[in-house]
């Protein structure tokens, strides 16, 4: 029964409508892919695109709602890569991702008193991968996943109302930090990208943590100006962050977050000035936000090859 | 014993930023002319709910506050030093606290115990601290006018030194589960009337008749001595039949019979149903036309919530537009956040329901933002509608993960006492679900009643008309209805998973009406139904069994479910977190038969309730509107006109609002409303792409053009659909039907707003003119759709749009938006309005003529004039086929449709999306430079061609294009008019007077500084 109201989940997520859910149709059978597991439910709303994204990345995608994961239906164990996509989780009414970071943090799933947030520190420690964008990484940000630089998961830093004090969608263009450590961003210098949140200013509480985080290049993503350079000018900066920054990693480089939307940039028809440029001679369609995803399938692609070839059953029931 | 009571403070640390604090402070000066001082602000939580000091404080500290952020202070209320007066903002009983709830749910998680969310325990509030000892009626101002409204909000002001009044509503108490019995028999003409008006049932004399009657006929009398039920009607019964008869729910003038006259021509006509000539039977032979040359996509027209058009073999897009304006002129944020909601619950239980949305559009009709004269009694000003308004449709939209792709913004003195709020929204649905078609909806006896979604509350009792009633602490009635987008994105997940495992029958939302309309609506295809109201869920006790029954309380759907799957659709809302309530049974015995306890408490005749209004007889007189041409004087140098058009409010970029909506999650938005490097050259269509898989999309627009109204209805009508038509034209859509089965569908939405338009000699003296220009505009509409084969598929009519106070009637001027969605094969061939590259040859596709009458231009100059643009259909037909084959051929760079300021302002708009200028050379002959520069003549387009494409881009446009020059690289935008230079200027000057016009200012999004960054390309 479980595993039945899995699929189906999966599949609603999936089917915008029956073209797409046919061509989605994964096999999860297929040993050695790259499986991404995305959350949805209660008000997250980006899933759809998170799961094309991997799909074109040549990994295997899985919808399912964050129920199916705290009743114990679906093991996050059973991927390689954790996705919290943006949206508005319980409304962001108490300040955006609290109340989901709340609910990992606390709610037990069983008798034994586990947490999500249990298991997902497991997953870390198990070389896996987690990855949210905007709402979701917010909600890294509010559970302590990120930076987390003390490694004990308690929130260290925090994502605020955008200076304006407005909700605003406008495309910025970012530049990864030469010091970055995490394979989501390994050869990318500079990436276009919407913004899309009311809640993106990071604030860093005190000086030490600050000079921490630029120490070990945490600070992984800057809004930069038209030169490339870093910039506090809104509204290339759109929200005020501090050190201009868009996107957080952890310490060993597995847990990746950024507030604008690389999931939105999958197709080079998604920029808004996608039609001067294709005058002017560019034809490659693929998004430039498709790089990243690209980039955490083929470095777990590697793992996987690189890791004892045990067969896949050996660890199934 | 843990204490039961608590309230949590939080508030920023010091050094924190406080940007709410800062918008009280600033808007208070800005609007109010008060100088407050510094603004505090803090959230206020009050927990109802045992917790011992622990709890309270670990719930606080590791759930509420943010450990950055935030200091906290449990169980005191009290200030910061250095603030004199604060401003308390509470809800009242019952209004809808999302905040609470979220807090409530948090709660549970910390404590790890399972706590009732559908009882409050959890209220959220907010507390301002202002430094200035302002006087209690200026707190009051900027409580009532910036922070709260009243009939939401409970707001305490004061000093700080008298200490801070809390408040914390106390929803219930009320009245108990009765049953009423009303005589109809023996009531005078003028008793009927005064019940329906005491009771707000809306019916006029002759429908209460029909009421009395119904009930006094022996037949009636018999059935009902039988079933128990008392001889008098129930409240509950006259209830349901005041909501099915409402002009909101029957659309009783659109099915009346119309006496027309034209008193220019003599002409007299009878219009047997609006709806019927114009609309239904319009698009009925639309539809023969497309299926006898194959194209048969056309699926389900008016018989739904929305309207149903095919894809492709496997899909469907469903597309409904609504109005929400009364709602939205006294309760601006909820009026629209529910408008949007409740729209997008349309698509979402069409047929078998459970369509996946696709895209939002809103368009909205405001008075002037900057009006400073004095206000009637209620009437809000109209920047405070605008800025509700605009808020709920961010709230609405964006927490709902549904894209607001365009929209449009009308300004008109008329709209200032009532607003118009049209929200569009666009699904796509699988042909079948689980083997079944999905557009379909059966029910047979038998089949469950499932509410899902939210529970009831007084919210919308008798909808718009809750002003009247008064709110406080013993009359826990809410009358006003608050969208929550979180309670209805868990019900839409799970409808669209319940549809896919083949749970549902069918579907339908809860809206105008509630569980009233729903479910007499959906026996209407049983034939009857059983209602055991007691089982209804309730947000809290006191509502007695016809308010229960008729409530408006939002996020709810009603499902039909076979009794045999009951459940697993149980198991699955238990674990989506969706409520679901078994509310009985469909039958096929021919009543709406409505139980509290097993007691009746209401049964009746379907088809009395479907078929019994009587029907209206109307009058209409047309009389053409004296006009005349103005002398404006003509001049030689038109770039001051120009610069001052692009700054003008129906002009001016309303970038502010488009960025406040997500117009791209879902990751599907191929043209957005603002386009190019700059993401500021403004855009006539939206292009939303279907799926990752395929490039197939739908292009989206809207004509609406209300002033020209004032000259002609009927050109108004026409000139609006002829609008919305060539928006895609521009964005490389193409006419449907041309080629046999190209499969090309149209959807089309009809919205209707006018001021009351029902003859009367004392309050409507020229309700005949007014009904007179509806039927004009209603005739245009068939014109139109016969002209282009483009078929309706749903609207709708809002009839009464006046305000009155102060022996002051303000009345909307008639509108009619026509929303319009086109199949796009291919989205990469979308065409955008920006120029694109430098030497590219510039057009004007289509002819102007002397019709500047209702143009910006003369708006300018305070004139309105006589000579109205009228369409001609079969011209503008033959264009827009012509384009399709340009597009096809792949010759046309950028097109940009003319409209609002003619060819002068869209040849500036077309420079803003990068550094491009242009030089323009405006044919000698011919028409006045004026008239030429702008003139609002329809059909028109600005183009671009490749320079290496011109032969083969005249060689098929012929004399339907008028070569004006190139584009040029040098940011300067140069006309020339019989050897002299009549327009130069640099177009980031024009950009900075578009950007800077009162729609951004007056939001403060856009500043000279930040301006002058995002002019650097």
């Amino acid at each position: 029964m479980a595993q039945k109201t899995f699929e189906m989940v999966q599949e609603a997520a999936q089917g915008a409508h029956k073209v797409q859910s046919e061509a989605q149709a994964d096999s999860p059978e297929s040993a050695g892919a790259v499986r991404a597991l995305i959350l949805t439910g209660f008000g997250i709303n980006c899933e759809e695109e998170f799961a094309a994204a991997y799909r074109l990345a040549g990994a295997e995608a899985t919808i399912v709602h964050l129920n199916q994961v705290m009743h114990g239906q679906v093991s996050i164990h059973d991927f390689d890569v954790l996705n919290f996509p943006g949206g508005f989780s319980f409304g962001d009414d108490l300040g955006s991702g609290v109340v989901l970071a709340n609910k990992l943090r606390y709610r037990q799933n069983g008798p034994d008193g586990r947490t999500l947030l249990d298991d997902i520190r497991q997953f870390i420690a198990a070389g896996k991968f987690v990855f949210g964008i905007c709402n979701g990484f917010q909600v890294l940000v509010k559970l302590g996943l990120l930076p987390n630089l003390g490694g004990s998961v308690t929130p260290e830093v925090t994502l605020t109302h955008n200076a304006s004090g407005r909700y605003e969608d406008r495309w910025v263009t970012l530049r990864v930090n030469p010091k970055a450590n995490t394979p989501f961003l390994k050869g990318i210098d500079t990436l276009e990208v919407p913004v899309r949140h009311g809640e993106g200013r990071l604030v860093i509480p005190d000086q030490a943590t600050q000079a921490a985080i630029e120490a070990a290049g945490l600070n992984c993503l800057t809004y930069a100006d038209f030169d490339g350079g870093a910039t506090d000018v809104y509204p290339f900066n759109p929200n005020g962050a501090a050190l201009n920054c868009a996107g957080l990693s952890d310490t060993t480089g597995q847990v990746f977050g950024l507030m604008p939307h690389p999931e939105a940039f999958l197709s080079a028809y998604n920029h808004p000035d996608w039609a001067r440029r294709r005058r002017a001679g560019q034809t490659d369609e693929e998004g430039q936000g498709l790089r990243i995803f690209k980039n955490i399938v083929e470095h777990i692609t590697q793992l996987h090859a690189a890791a004892a070839p045990a067969p896949q059953f050996a660890t199934r029931n | 014993m843990p204490n039961t009571t608590h309230t949590i403070q939080l508030t920023l640390k010091p050094g924190q930023h406080d940007g709410d604090g800062q918008r009280v402070a600033e808007a208070a000066a800005r609007h109010l002319g008060l100088t407050t001082g510094r603004v505090r602000s803090a959230a206020l939580y009050t927990v109802r709910y045992p917790l011992t000091e622990t709890q309270l404080s670990d719930f606080a500290t590791r759930c509420l506050a943010d450990p950055v952020l935030h200091d906290v202070r449990l169980n005191e209320l009290t200030a910061a030093p250095g603030f004199a007066t604060y401003i308390l903002v509470a809800r009242r009983p019952g209004v809808t606290d999302d905040e609470g709830t979220s807090a409530q749910n948090a709660l549970a998680d910390i404590l790890n115990e399972p706590l009732d969310v559908h009882t409050q325990h959890i209220f959220s509030k907010k507390l301002y601290l202002l430094e200035n000892d302002l006087p209690e009626a200026d707190l009051r101002r900027i409580a009532e006018e910036l922070l709260g409204n009243k009939l939401i909000n409970w707001l305490e002001v004061g000093r700080v030194a008298d200490g801070i009044r809390d408040y914390t509503p106390r929803p219930g108490g009320g009245a108990e589960a009765i049953t009423e019995v009303i005589s109809l028999t023996g009531r005078t003409d003028a008793e009927l009337l005064q019940l329906s008006k005491e009771n707000i049932y809306a019916l006029n004399l002759e429908e209460m008749r029909a009421v009395r009657d119904y009930f006094a006929a022996p037949a009636t009398q018999a059935e009902r001595q039988a079933a128990g039920l008392p001889a008098d009607p129930t409240d509950c019964e006259l209830e349901i039949i005041a909501q099915t008869w409402s002009e909101h729910c029957k659309h009783k003038e659109f099915a009346a019979l119309i006496n027309y006259k034209d008193l220019e021509t003599g002409e007299e006509k009878q219009v047997d149903s609006l709806f019927k000539t114009y609309i239904k039977d319009a698009t009925s032979e639309v539809d023969r036309q497309l299926r006898a040359n194959g194209n048969d996509w056309l699926v389900k027209v008016f018989s739904d919530n929305a309207g149903a058009v095919r894809i492709n073999a496997d899909s469907l897009f469903v597309w409904k537009v609504e109005t929400h304006n009364s709602p939205s002129a006294i309760d601006p944020y909820g009026g629209a956040i529910t408008g949007i909601l409740g729209n997008n619950r349309d698509p979402l239980a069409t047929g078998i329901g459970g369509a996946r949305l696709l895209f939002n559009t809103n368009v909205l009709c405001f008075g002037n933002p900057e009006y400073d004269g004095p206000l009637l009694t209620g009437q809000l000003h109209p920047r405070r509608i605008l800025e509700g308004v605009r808020k709920g449709i961010e709230d609405g939209g964006n927490k709902s993960g549904v894209p607001t792709v365009n929209g449009a913004i009308v300004f008109d003195d008329r709209y200032a006492g009532k607003p118009l709020v049209y929200c569009g929204t666009g699904a796509v649905m699988p042909m079948q679900f689980a083997g079944l078609d999905s557009w379909e909806k059966k029910i047979d006896a038998g089949d469950r009643i499932v509410m899902a979604g939210g529970r009831v509350g007084k919210d919308g009792i008798h909808g718009a008309t809750f002003s009247s009633i008064e709110l406080d602490e013993t009359a826990p009635a809410t009358a006003v209805q608050i969208g929550s987008p979180i309670t209805q994105k868990l019900a839409m997940d799970f409808l669209l998973l319940a549809a896919r495992r083949g749970l549902l029958k069918c579907s339908t939302d809860n809206g105008a009406g509630g569980l009233s309309s729903s479910v007499g609506e959906l026996a209407g295809i049983s034939g009857g139904a059983v209602v055991e109201l007691e089982k209804v869920p309730l947000k809290y006790p006191g509502l007695r069994p016809w308010e229960i029954f008729v409530s408006e309380s939002q996020e709810r759907f009603t499902l039909v479910v076979e009794p045999g799957k009951m459940a697993e659709i149980a198991a699955l809302g238990q674990e989506m977190e969706v409520e679901l309530t078994d509310i009985g049974h469909f039958t096929s015995d021919g009543f709406l038969d409505v139980r509290f306890d097993g007691a009746p408490v209401a049964r009746l005749n379907m088809e009395f309730l479907h078929e019994g209004v009587p029907r209206k007889i109307l009058e209409a007189e047309w009389t053409k509107p004296a006009a005349a041409e103005p002398q404006v004087p003509a001049q030689t140098d038109y770039t001051a006109t120009l610069t001052q058009l692009l700054g003008s409010l129906n002009i001016c970029s309303r970038e502010s609002v488009i960025r406040q909506y997500d117009h791209e999650v879902k990751g599907r938005t191929i043209v957005k409303p603002l386009m190019g490097a700059t993401g500021q050259a403004p855009q006539d269509a939206a292009v939303v792409r279907f799926n990752f898989e395929s490039w197939e999309g739908v292009a989206v627009s809207n004509g609406i053009i209300p002033r020209y109204g004032d000259l002609d209805a009927y050109h108004m009508s026409a000139g609006a659909f002829d609008e919305g038509v060539r928006q895609i034209i521009a964005v490389g859509g193409k006419l449907p039907n041309l080629t046999p089965g190209d499969g090309i569908f149209w959807s089309v939405n009809d919205n209707f707003c006018v001021p009351d338009s029902v003859y009367d000699p004392i309050s409507n003296p020229d309700g005949k003119q007014k009904l007179a220009k509806l039927v004009r505009m209603c005739e245009a509409l068939r014109d139109a759709t016969a002209a282009y084969c483009i078929p309706l598929t749903s609207g709708k009519d809002s009839m009464k749009n006046d305000f009155k106070a102060d022996g002051v009637k303000i009345s909307v001027p008639p509108t009619v938006l026509y929303s319009m969605t086109a199949k796009m094969e291919d989205v990469r061939r979308a065409v955008t309005s920006d120029f694109k590259q430098d030497d590219d040859v510039v057009y004007l596709l289509g002819e102007t003529h002397d019709e500047l009458g209702g143009s910006e231009f003369y708006a300018l100059h305070g004139q309105l004039g006589a000579n109205v643009p009228k369409v001609d259909f079969a011209n503008a037909k033959a264009l827009y086929t012509l384009i399709g084959q340009a597009n096809d051929q792949g010759l046309i760079q950028s097109c940009h449709d003319l409209s609002d300021g003619g060819l002068a302002v869209a040849l500036a708009e077309t420079t803003f999306g990068y550094g491009y200028g242009a030089e323009v050379e405006l044919p000698a002959a011919g028409l006045p430079l004026a008239t030429q520069l702008f003139s609002e003549s329809h059909s028109r387009f600005l183009a671009t061609v490749a320079p290496e494409d011109v032969v083969a881009f005249e060689a098929l446009l012929g004399s339907r294009g008028t070569r004006l020059g190139r584009v040029t690289p040098d940011g300067q935008l140069t006309v020339r008019h019989a050897g002299q230079t009549v327009v130069s200027a640099s177009t980031a000057t024009l950009r900075a007077a578009w950007t800077n016009g009162p729609v951004n200012k007056l939001l403060g999004v856009v500043s000279k500084d930040n301006l002058s960054h995002s002019n650097s390309l």
